[in-house]
């Protein structure tokens, strides 16, 4: 082997080694990695119920719950297969709204309401101006889809 | 032919003068890109039916983001092909890339907590695409940091060479930690197989600051290699001829 190809198996293994010891570590770490479990893991009793975790999904429409006057709140967490409901006290963000993906940090109460001291929202990846948002829920009964079809709509 | 051409680029007088050459046609094409991207993106570009103006943010943060992964590879790349060829201007362009590359890194996390707070409600959470973004930025700066601590240049090239391989196995993470765990960051809207999430007013924009982006590392890339060049072969002939 002359030293250039030595060098040249060098790189390559470096690359593999990393590679292969990558892959087993985020194989390894799968479950741990998850940044929230969602209410099938929560119902499958996969989430951590004696610990602090987060649980994610959309915010079932119709559900919101605002007390008023104070900054108490109640929705659905859901994943349109399981439902868990949330409470929480305090602001919530721009984009905390009905049919939207929702991240909520607190416990699981024994009465099986997950009371949250954190809630985040969660955009999707679609972004459009509200003339076709209008005009694609228009198409659809009122709701956005989950994967928009941009194209169908005229230019406006 | 064959591989004369490749081999001149491992000539520093050479490349000196190509990369002088080449510098303005990066340059001027970035900045006009540019400013264009801004207008067209902040004026003209519809506000999001949900984010409203917020949205606007996108054109910076998505195209800095993409830039701080590609510059990692080109790094990368320089610095496999200066450990299997010896070449030492290979290492120069290396070497060039990291700052850069942690400067787009920093500007695309900057800009995701300025839009994470109104949207997601947080600056910052601990989620695999934000993390591995971290970690990218840790690695330039790692690099930098264990150049600047082996006296030998030869040594501390063949060191940080190594070093930026090792960190391309963060490169996949980041593209796909969004599709392989739950993340509070959305799905890619622009680079995937499907047609982009996103109508073509507000896409073209977008693609016209990635191209722009681009263009800038290309001419920011070649200033600071020729400034490479200039400091590794200080007491070479050549350098007396150029500057004289």
């Amino acid at each position: 082997m002359t030293p250039r190809q030595r060098r040249v198996t060098l790189v390559v293994g470096i690359l593999a080694g990393v590679s292969i010891a990558g892959a087993l570590a985020l194989s390894a770490f799968r479950e741990n990695v998850m940044f929230f479990f969602d209410p099938s893991q929560v119902a499958a009793g996969e989430a951590p119920i004696d610990k602090r975790f987060r649980l994610g999904g959309m915010v079932r429409p119709g559900s919101v719950d605002r007390q008023a006057g104070s900054l108490e709140l109640q929705f659905v967490v859901t994943d349109f297969q399981q439902d868990v409901p949330v409470r929480y006290s305090g602001v919530v963000p721009d984009l905390f709204r009905e049919n939207q993906g929702v991240v909520a940090h607190g416990r699981l109460g024994t009465d099986g309401i997950f009371v949250a001291d954190e809630i985040l929202a969660k955009h999707d990846e679609n972004y459009m101006p509200p003339e076709v948002a209008r005009a694609i829920k228009d198409k659809h009964g009122g709701v956005m889809p989950a994967n928009p079809d941009l194209r169908s709509v005229p230019e406006t | 032919m064959g591989w004369a051409w490749f081999h001149r680029f491992g000539s520093p007088p050479h490349l000196y003068r190509l990369a002088g050459t080449l510098t303005p046609w990066f340059a001027w094409p970035a900045a006009i890109l540019i400013v264009g991207a801004l207008y067209l993106g902040l004026f003209v570009a519809p506000p999001d039916y949900q984010q409203g103006d917020g949205f606007r943010i996108i054109y910076v943060h998505a195209p800095s983001a993409w830039l701080a992964v590609m510059i990692y590879a080109v790094m990368a790349i320089a610095a496999g092909v200066g450990l299997i060829w010896r070449m030492k201007v290979a290492h120069a362009v290396a070497v060039s890339c990291a700052g850069v590359g942690a400067w787009f890194t920093a500007v695309s996390l900057v800009t995701g907590m300025l839009w994470g707070k109104p949207m997601w409600g947080t600056y910052w959470v601990w989620d695999p695409r934000l993390t591995a973004q971290l970690v990218l930025l840790f690695l330039f700066l790692g690099y930098m940091g264990l150049r600047s601590g082996i006296e030998d240049l030869g040594r501390a090239d063949r060191a940080s060479a190594v070093l930026a391989l090792v960190g391309v196995i963060n490169l996949p993470i980041i593209r796909y930690s969004v599709e392989w765990w739950n993340s509070i960051h959305q799905a890619p809207s622009v680079m995937k197989m499907d047609q982009p999430s996103m109508p073509m007013e507000m896409l073209a924009p977008l693609l016209m600051m990635l191209l722009g982006f681009s263009l800038y590392f290309g001419a920011v890339l070649l200033v600071r290699v020729r400034a490479e060049i200039l400091r590794r072969e200080r007491s070479a002939a050549w350098i007396r001829e150029v500057l004289s």
